[in-house]
């Protein structure tokens, strides 16, 4: 008898399930994962050589597009990195700004993980009302940077500029209706803060409305319970942070344990899991949304009854506003150096990381004195994850594949750079 | 019509009608109801998609399609259309006989199955004994479509779901027959019809009471049946992208998608003949309700009450695929095995054993052969 050979299968790069451009390289026998060979740089954009040959501020948009779902928080890890080497401090109320928008963002990024990771084992409604909640923090994004995805709003020294007294809103066309708009826009009618506040008022409702859908679901259940079981040991070998780490048990949160900005001020809680498989750590994400809701509530009652600075007095580190830059003839140099040349960062190298939506975040910069860095180097959390794919599928089935790539909360834009 | 048509023409039609042979007076007729029900088939099928796309869409938030004509209701039109002027690519190194033969076999037999089917109480196109095991036959047919269509293929995505097809359809034709050993108990006769009229006097005498257990197998594999979610691990959309029909395109994949929903409307179709009573209306027998003709037009057969029955059932298979994440391949196949089969094997024991003396609910039901 011939001898049977295990089966090889190509898994993406373009593969609906593979969250961008991961591709696989399967061996199976019969449906069961003997080994699973993950490839990485389809989505290499070198962005950390590209930060090497432009001035500082210039690359905090890049920091955007590395994990495209968890923006701000990209641009955190940069922005305190070259706080760390200038020696400087944003204000307080850009701090809790800057809280803020992180814990929003992580709302954002596991809303996002929430959807695809249903979708990915097939529960296709929980992915649409993920977006629509999605779609108001959106709005806030737009309403403070005025984009909606790659905002570039943290500046070293604080954040572009304050919150704004208006929503952007709704206009009424011939799919929707006066009377939707007017709805729509009828939370949309008060500031930033008075929009968030609301939101976080009804999300612990919709996050009740995705546990319906899935929590005690028995699928839900056989698909996700004891698949790709990490031990807490094995976990922290593997380099795991975030909450593929607290998942396994591991309470470890950069938040609690290096706390940074004003997150020492804030009142919430770390979940972990207990048995490391992917129902704990859908658990975990979940419980993470709450607290985030409960951080950003704190956050819009301090910046309420605060107001304040956002940035910086340093007109070495932080441009001028137009108008003193129209007025005033030392203010129009500074705006002309900073927008040519930018500012030189004293020679020395810093390592800043935050907790990332999907672990830990870190930015090692290098400097030598001149105004663009000599290397960036940039910590993604998802690559350890990543690395961990064969140990995780073995022995799983084909459909666990799946399961445990939306577990990994994987995003390409981080792995790649 | 007498109106609309003069009646030279009528008397010549009538004339000419008298002319043909009966073999052949039978052929025609034949031939015309065929078309007629095929076509509504087809068309159900169109705006089976629409209301799936609606349907799904509120549950979710959204609105569905909206924009190609009023409400959206041009939408089955412009995909047909579109999927019409696409060009078939057949891969190389596919079997190219088998890969165009597959679709065929997949439409086919769903449409076929439609010939034993009392649309109500005086339309039948083939008014056949062995009803019952023409349509277990031809629902088995099908299957092969999917498998051939993945073999054929030569692609390792196609080939993972005719495989998990092919044994997905074993385990859950055997439970889907089991069930239907008992609905063949219950009625009496292999014939749809008679299973239908087996269940006449009311709400009451609808099979779904006594055999509720065997109602919930069946729908559920039919639900397994049609590849549809929480079931649909031959297509598989986020693990084997389309799983038997990845390759297909054009018209191809719509005569797959064609046969998918006709299966759909099938499966509702008779799960209400064999345990809903099929054309009965759930009135019958409610002569307190007085007798204007709203109201025995609510209480009589017809295709009407079919119709609304089918349609709860397939808005039964959207529901599901709006709530439920899908199931792994060993999954199913435990469900099948271990759960479905135990369970009807056990509930045909008890009905045979209740009917035999005659308790309960089982006590009415058409039992002849084991009483005699």
């Amino acid at each position: 008898m011939a001898e049977i050979q295990s089966f090889t299968m190509n898994f993406g790069p373009q593969h609906p399930a593979a969250h961008g451009v991961l591709r696989l390289i399967l061996e199976m026998e019969g449906e069961v994962i003997q080994k699973a060979d993950p490839h990485v740089g389809l989505l290499h954009r070198g962005t950390e050589k590209l930060a090497e040959s432009k001035p500082y501020n210039q690359s905090i948009g890049y920091m955007d597009r590395l994990d495209y779902v968890s923006m701000m928080c990209n641009e955190h890890g940069y922005v305190l990195a070259l706080e760390k080497l200038l020696g400087i401090k944003a204000p307080v109320r850009a701090q809790y700004i800057r809280v803020m928008f992180d814990e929003i963002t992580r709302v954002l990024n596991h809303l996002m993980w929430l959807g695809a990771h249903g979708l990915d084992i097939g529960a296709m409604t929980v992915f649409l009302y993920c977006f629509r909640e999605r779609e108001d923090l959106m709005d806030c994004y737009e309403a403070v940077s005025g984009t909606r995805m790659h905002a570039t709003y943290y500046r070293p020294g604080g954040v572009f500029r304050d919150l704004p007294e208006t929503m952007p809103k709704y206009q009424a066309s011939k799919w929707r209706s006066q009377k939707d708009v007017d709805r729509l826009n009828e939370i949309r009618s008060g500031s930033l803060l008075d929009f968030i506040d609301a939101f976080c008022t009804k999300f612990p409702g919709c996050v009740d409305q995705y546990e319906t859908l899935l929590t005690d679901n028995r699928i839900w259940k056989q698909r996700t319970v004891n698949i790709a079981v990490v031990s807490p040991e094995r976990a922290l070998n593997l380099g795991f942070s975030g909450p593929m780490l607290r998942g396994s048990g591991v309470e470890w949160d950069l938040r609690k344990k290096q706390p940074y900005e004003v997150y020492d001020r804030m009142d919430f809680d770390i979940p972990v899991g207990v048995n490391g498989d992917c129902y704990d750590r859908y658990l975990v994400r979940v419980e993470e949304m709450r607290q985030s809701n409960r951080i950003i509530k704190q956050c819009v009652d301090w910046l309420r009854h605060n107001p304040g600075p956002v940035v910086l007095d340093d007109h070495k580190i932080v441009a001028p506003s137009r108008i003193e830059m129209k007025d005033d003839m030392e203010s129009l140099i500074h705006h002309f150096k900073l927008f040519t040349e930018g500012y030189c960062v004293p020679a020395g190298e810093a390592y800043a990381a935050i907790e990332h939506p999907k672990g830990e975040f870190g930015v090692y910069v290098v400097s030598d004195g001149a105004n663009k860095p000599y290397r960036v180097k940039v910590r993604a959390p998802g690559f350890s994850h990543l690395a961990s794919m064969s140990e995780m599928v073995e022995g799983h089935m084909l459909a666990d594949v799946v399961a445990v790539i939306g577990t990994q909360d994987i995003v390409f834009g981080e792995i790649d750079r | 019509m007498k109106t609309l048509i003069p009646d030279f023409v009528l008397k010549a039609w009538m004339s000419l009608w008298g002319m043909l042979p009966p073999l052949m007076q039978y052929l025609v007729e034949t031939t015309f109801w065929i078309l007629v029900v095929m076509i509504s088939v087809i068309l159900t099928v169109a705006f089976t998609t629409y209301f799936e796309r609606k349907v799904i869409g509120y549950m979710q938030g959204r609105v569905g399609p909206n924009r190609v004509g009023p409400f959206g209701l041009g939408q089955p039109f412009a995909d047909v259309i579109k999927l019409l002027i696409k060009e078939v690519i057949v891969p190389k190194k596919s079997s190219r006989f088998l890969f165009i033969i597959a679709p065929l076999l997949t439409l086919t037999p769903a449409l076929a199955t439609w010939a034993v089917i009392p649309l109500s109480d005086t339309f039948v196109i083939a008014n056949i004994d062995a009803g019952l095991l023409y349509v277990l036959s031809l629902t088995s047919v099908g299957v092969y479509g999917v498998i051939l269509a993945g073999w054929a293929t030569n692609s390792k995505y196609a080939f993972l779901g005719a495989m998990r097809s092919a044994a997905q359809i074993v385990a859950y034709e055997i439970a889907m027959g089991f069930a239907l050993v008992g609905v063949l108990m219950a009625g009496g006769s292999l014939n749809l019809g008679v299973i239908i009229e087996a269940q006449a006097g009311g709400v009451s005498q609808w099979f779904i009471l006594p055999l509720l257990p065997l109602f919930f197998v069946y729908l559920i594999s039919g639900v397994a049946e049609t590849n549809r979610a929480p079931f649909d691990v031959a297509e598989g959309e986020s693990e084997i992208v389309a799983g038997f029909h990845v390759e297909y395109s054009g018209v191809a994949f719509a005569l797959f998608f064609l046969g998918e929903y006709a299966n759909i409307i099938l499966i509702s179709a008779l799960t209400s003949i064999f345990f809903l009573g099929g054309y009965l209306s759930p009135f019958e027998g409610w002569t307190f309700l007085g007798d204007n003709n709203l109201v025995s037009f609510l209480r009589d057969p017809s295709l009407g009450w079919l119709c609304a029955k089918i349609c709860f059932f397939i808005f039964v298979f959207f529901w599901l695929r709006a709530t439920f994440p899908r199931y792994r391949y060993d999954q199913i196949m435990r469900l099948g095995w271990k759960v479905f089969i135990p369970v009807t094997i056990v509930w045909i024991g008890v009905e045979a054993v209740m009917a035999y003396l005659r308790v309960g609910p089982w006590s009415g039901l058409a039992t002849a052969s084991l009483a005699g």
